[in-house]
């Protein structure tokens, strides 16, 4: 991750000679010196574009999204405030309008217009919380994951006002800290995942750490095929066939972020 | 030249010692700020950016508009402005600081500040943003010192500092446009995604700046023996004039292009800032201040009867200020994270310690500018009738 110092002046040559329109070269090579450090375990799951999709129709009760949720957010450690202001969180569900603001319409179906859906960070192609960021605490890995790195984040939430998505929390207190009544915002320590400190962003990292060790994400895992998970590249994979054979949708495309979080509604 | 700051009446004692107990009572907010986290503001997941980042970006404005006294002697020698170039020179400097201090309050890991520096990322607009201002501040230091240096030893300020000068003019409105592109370059945020956000920037900077300038020379004519000049106050009196139509008919401009499109996101923020949204509209009274005080300057303004009048022109400039303190230190940067990415209203407010902490930054800028000032007041009362070529 850290970038050398003849590394640097490469960029700064390269940014000055091309301007705005270098931007693209500095991505590259930065995307280049950001991937190098992530040496994948022999049984890592690796791709070269991770995407996922999320198929509305298996979801039922209120049980199959809490699984999900739930999953995600216990193993790795997303403090419970108790209130919205100071709220965290990596997966959760909201209605259809908010989450496809603008593709509601008053005649819809009122099923699908109450429908929960399962929101997270899409992992954009094009992610501007990664054009951003001052520091490279958010960063974008060759396959495809939107990462963060919490020791570097300086905390000045530039990329939360950049993610159209609404993907990115703050800690805006210390989520290793406890309540007046005495009780820990993180109920039980996963000791195996890091806890954050005050004053970072944080967001879901499509369970990297899961990947390197062969395992799929965990809301995958406790999904029951709901979510579906693989490499877009890969034209035999999973993903690949659920999206030729179904109609689906992203959010906000029209922003160009080119999300790889896909969705069939039904 | 220091020595300067530490001679005064009793009056300029108890200003300074005001100020000083002012920016303590902030510093110990600040430390319980540190200590809690940011989750003392009012700020919230969906309102991530607050009262913090606005005065920052109005202070960034008011810094910039140093050149709208230095463009005008050096670059047309415009003489009127000889004596005042300093004062807005000076002026730049606490004005960069303050932007320092808020961007430093507002930061969650402020002992990481370095990372801008140490992982450079030229892909980043506020990297650019903290290289801009560090520049900028330097060089209003070098280049005030140096003038205010020279004019002390009724000498012509040496010859190197005039390409400092020059660079320093055309750097000024640099700080701001790029502070406008921290917004405007961003996908989703509908009221920030204008291309005329950075003219905007530079109309409300070259209005709000020099408004406070005209101010500051009315009590620096009235305190001290160091008189700017009527003339040169008039010439500000229309640089306000000019800049202000232009932010007035820019904010129209956005209007137009948000209520005739009828583009909902487009419309949405000011129909909340403005009218309020499902019962929501904390923002409806101070937007609602900032247009009408907006209005009553112009009419004093445009009218030279009431332009000509110092004490009219002074109304004018502090409603101007006002207006443009309310607009771009509050609305704009709140407004733009509402409604939110899902189209729902979370709204703000500042919090207690949130404001206390932010009157002790403006304290500090005070103190700054007071000393600064003072200085360049001592010198120019010693060399009182003096005319130096430069
Ligand atoms: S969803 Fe938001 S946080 Fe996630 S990659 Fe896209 S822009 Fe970044
Ligand atoms: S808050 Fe952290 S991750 Fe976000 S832009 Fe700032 S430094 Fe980068
Ligand atoms: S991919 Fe992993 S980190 Fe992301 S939401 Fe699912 S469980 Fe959480």
């Amino acid at each position: 991750m850290s970038i050398s110092r003849r590394e640097f002046l490469k960029i700064a040559g390269a940014s000055a000679i091309f301007g705005l329109g270098g931007m693209a070269i500095i991505n590259e090579i930065t995307d280049d010196i950001e991937a190098s450090q992530f040496s994948p375990g022999p049984d890592a799951l690796i791709a070269k574009r991770w995407a996922m999709v999320v198929d509305m129709r298996k979801f039922k009760t209120e049980e199959d999204y809490r699984k999900i949720i739930e999953a995600c957010h216990s193993i790795h450690n997303v403090p419970d405030f108790g209130n919205p202001k100071d709220e965290i969180k990596w997966i959760w569900t909201d209605t259809f309008e908010h989450a496809f603001p603008g593709q509601e319409h008053e005649y819809m179906e009122e099923k699908l217009k109450r429908m929960p859906f399962v929101l997270l960070c899409n992992h954009c192609d094009n992610p501007p919380c990664v054009r951003v960021c001052p520091t490279k605490a958010t960063f974008k890995r060759k396959d495809g994951i939107v990462m963060m790195d919490q020791h570097r984040c300086i905390g000045c939430r530039f990329c939360m006002a950049a993610c159209p998505f609404g993907a990115r929390s703050f800690n805006w207190r210390d989520p290793r800290g406890k309540d007046d009544k005495g009780r820990p915002f993180i109920k039980e320590e996963n000791k195996e995942y890091p806890t954050r400190t005050k004053g970072v962003v944080e967001k879901c990292t499509l369970c990297f750490e899961r990947l390197a060790k062969g395992l799929k994400p965990a809301c995958v895992e406790a999904s029951n095929g709901a979510l579906i998970f693989g490499d877009l590249k890969e034209p035999n994979s999973e993903v690949r066939k659920v999206l030729s054979t179904n109609y689906t949708i992203r959010r906000k495309a029209e922003l160009g972020t080119m999300p790889s979080v896909f969705y069939i509604i039904g | 030249m220091l020595e300067k700051a530490l001679t005064g009446s009793r009056r300029y004692w108890i200003w300074i010692f005001a100020l000083l107990a002012i920016t303590g009572i902030g510093f110990i907010f600040y430390l319980k700020q540190l200590s809690y986290g940011l989750g003392i503001t009012g700020m919230s997941r969906d309102v991530s950016w607050g009262l913090y980042i606005g005065q920052f970006t109005f202070l960034v404005g008011v810094a910039a508009s140093a050149v709208m006294v230095v463009l005008p002697y050096y670059l047309h020698n415009y003489k009127v402005f000889g004596k005042i170039t300093i004062l807005g020179e000076f002026l730049a400097v606490p004005s960069v600081v303050m932007c320092m201090l808020f961007i430093f309050a507002d930061m969650g890991q402020p002992m990481r500040f370095m990372n801008i520096f140490l992982h450079p990322t030229p892909n980043s607009v506020m990297f650019w943003d903290a290289m801009v201002l560090g520049g900028y501040l330097l060089l209003n230091i070098v280049v005030g010192w140096a003038v205010l240096g020279a004019e002390r030893k009724d000498v012509p300020p040496p010859n190197w500092v005039k390409p400092f000068i020059y660079l320093s003019i055309a750097w000024a409105p640099s700080i701001h446009i790029v502070t406008a592109f921290l917004y405007s370059g961003l996908p989703g945020r509908d009221f920030w995604l204008t291309a005329i956000m950075a003219v905007r920037f530079l109309a409300s900077a070259f209005a709000s700046g020099p408004s406070l300038i005209i101010i500051l020379c009315l009590i620096v004519r009235r305190f001290t023996k160091f008189d700017p000049g009527r003339e040169a106050i008039q010439a500000l009196g229309k640089i306000v004039t000019y800049t202000m139509i232009l932010n007035v008919l820019f904010l129209g401009f956005e209007f137009f292009t948000a209520f005739y499109s009828r583009i909902p996101g487009h419309m949405h923020t000011f129909e909340y800032l403005y009218y309020g949204i499902e019962g929501y509209g904390r923002l409806i009274p101070l937007m609602w201040t900032s247009a009408i005080l907006a209005v009553f300057s112009l009419i004093l303004l445009i009218n030279p009867a009431t332009r000509r009048n110092e004490k009219t022109l002074a109304m004018a400039s502090a409603a101007v200020f006002m207006s443009l303190w309310i607009e771009k230190g509050f609305g704009l940067v709140v407004g733009g994270f509402i409604p939110n990415p899902f189209e729902k209203i979370t709204e703000y407010w500042p919090t207690m310690p949130e404001t206390v902490i932010t009157i002790g930054v403006w304290a500090i800028g005070f103190l700054i500018l007071t000393v600064l000032y003072k200085i360049a007041v001592s010198v120019r009362e010693e060399t009182v009738g003096i005319e130096v070529d430069r």
